[in-house]
């Protein structure tokens, strides 16, 4: 979606303020936001590309003024309810549905230092295999999907180069929608500054992006 | 309890007045927390667990111990280049969002640079959780198209004869940034060199400054 969480090269989104920041939460609740979300996500509802979908379906304005973790607050309850876990009656009244049998946690204190420590791989060996190569001249293709992309707008259209090959890997497009993991190539594309930003580019500066097959047509 | 995302398939509170959201969210936190403990959907120790190891066990602590096998053990620094996820876990680390790594070398020509345009990816599994400003509008928005005025609002000013690499996480792959091995650090050990290696200079924002003394 051509949302405004695609925020790469845009203006008047603040000033960079460098202020040393050891702090890892801001407050009590930022910590317990974290917990929340990946507790939920051991009961498997959904995954990780579905949940930044939701987060980038936070309206815009809203999306601007949260910081992250009220952001990963409000995709995760927009998922818990859509996906089943709550009622929207239990959300506004903050109880249990007396009807609903109470279940045993996905995620056990003494289970968390193994999922972390698995985490969630997406190279899936057996996927589409590679047809670009490094070295091939690319250009991404000016897509514009409604839902969920990894294909950011400043690089719609433009040329670049393939620098590696990743593998095959889980396709965001498809997995956030429900429409399987659809693994394919996965590449390293290097972009010219003076490509993507004109007479604006730094004189001496590319950016990299990871692209799927899909986003890319070889020159 | 009200829906700040303003979902499209359910109905949506009219009357939830924005200006609430900042003064309210730690209540509207709690409130859900007790609402899925009570469902048995998640247990508060399980949360427990997961903010006390990203507090005390998963930080940059790890990404340090990377760089500075990396400086130290040109044999190690061949597998990183090779294959940098297998590399990083003979030091035991690895998981959540550092499942797929790969290392960038910063050097005499070439300084590089990560952001996240999309959202705020970040290598967990060396550096922990992002700091604030990694995850601001601003950043995620200058990073890739002016990297070398943000690195000046960070104290690293570049000459335009040093090339700039910026790396936009736009997939699994996460990048941890190899600074330069500071001068005057011949013959430290590990230890002491990992104590060197800032947070800030293996996302790219900083340097390391020569050696101030001899080995600690």
């Amino acid at each position: 979606m051509n949302g405004v969480h695609d925020m790469g090269g845009m203006d008047g989104l603040g000033e960079v303020d460098p202020t040393p920041d050891r702090a890892l939460f801001h407050a009590p609740w930022e910590a317990r936001v974290l917990g929340l979300v990946l507790a939920s996500a051991a009961w498997g509802r959904w995954n990780l590309d579905a949940m930044r979908h939701a987060r980038e379906r936070i309206p815009a304005a809203d999306y601007l003024r949260f910081g992250y973790y009220e952001k990963w607050f409000a995709a995760l309850v927009d998922m818990l309810v859509r996906r089943d876990l709550l009622t929207a009656e239990e959300l506004a009244s903050g109880r249990p549905d007396p009807e609903a049998p109470v279940r045993t946690p996905a995620l056990t204190a003494a289970a968390v230092a193994g999922v972390l420590a698995r985490g969630g791989p997406t190279e899936r060996p057996g996927g589409r295999p590679p047809t670009l190569e490094a070295g091939r001249a690319v250009r991404a293709r000016n897509l514009h999907p409604p839902g969920h992309t990894r294909l950011p707008r400043y690089v719609r259209g433009r040329a670049g180069v393939v620098t590696a090959v990743h593998g095959c890997h889980v396709f965001p497009d498809a997995n956030a929608g429900g429409q399987g993991e659809a693994p394919q190539a996965l590449y390293q594309v290097r972009f010219a500054a003076a490509e993507l930003w004109g007479e604006r580019a730094d004189p001496n500066a590319s950016v990299y992006l990871d692209l799927w097959e899909d986003y890319l047509e070889p020159l | 309890m009200h829906d700040a995302a303003g979902h499209e398939d359910h109905d949506h509170d009219h009357d939830h007045d924005p200006s609430q959201v900042p003064s309210d969210i730690a209540l509207r936190v709690k409130a859900l927390e007790s609402l899925m403990a009570a469902k048995g959907l998640v247990d508060p120790a399980a949360l427990d667990e997961i903010i006390d190891t990203y507090e005390t066990r998963i930080g940059p602590r790890n990404g340090a111990r990377v760089v500075a096998r990396a400086w130290s053990d040109p044999a190690f620094l061949q597998r990183l280049r090779a294959d940098a996820t297998a590399a990083i876990a003979e030091l035991g680390f690895g998981g959540r969002q550092g499942e797929h790594m790969r290392v960038v070398e910063n050097t005499p020509e070439v300084h590089n640079l990560v952001v996240c345009t999309l959202c705020s990816c970040y290598p967990w599994a060396v550096l922990g959780l992002p700091p604030a400003w990694y995850k601001s509008s601003a950043y995620r928005a200058q990073a890739v198209i002016a990297p070398r005025q943000v690195l000046a609002t960070f104290g690293v000013d570049l000459p335009e004869t040093t090339e700039i690499r910026v790396w936009d996480s736009t997939a699994e792959i996460r990048y941890l940034v190899l600074p330069e091995r500071p001068a005057g650090t011949e013959g430290w050990d590990e230890d002491a060199l990992a104590a060197l290696v800032s947070r800030d200079s293996m996302i790219g924002v900083a340097r390391l400054p020569a050696a101030a003394g001899p080995r600690p």
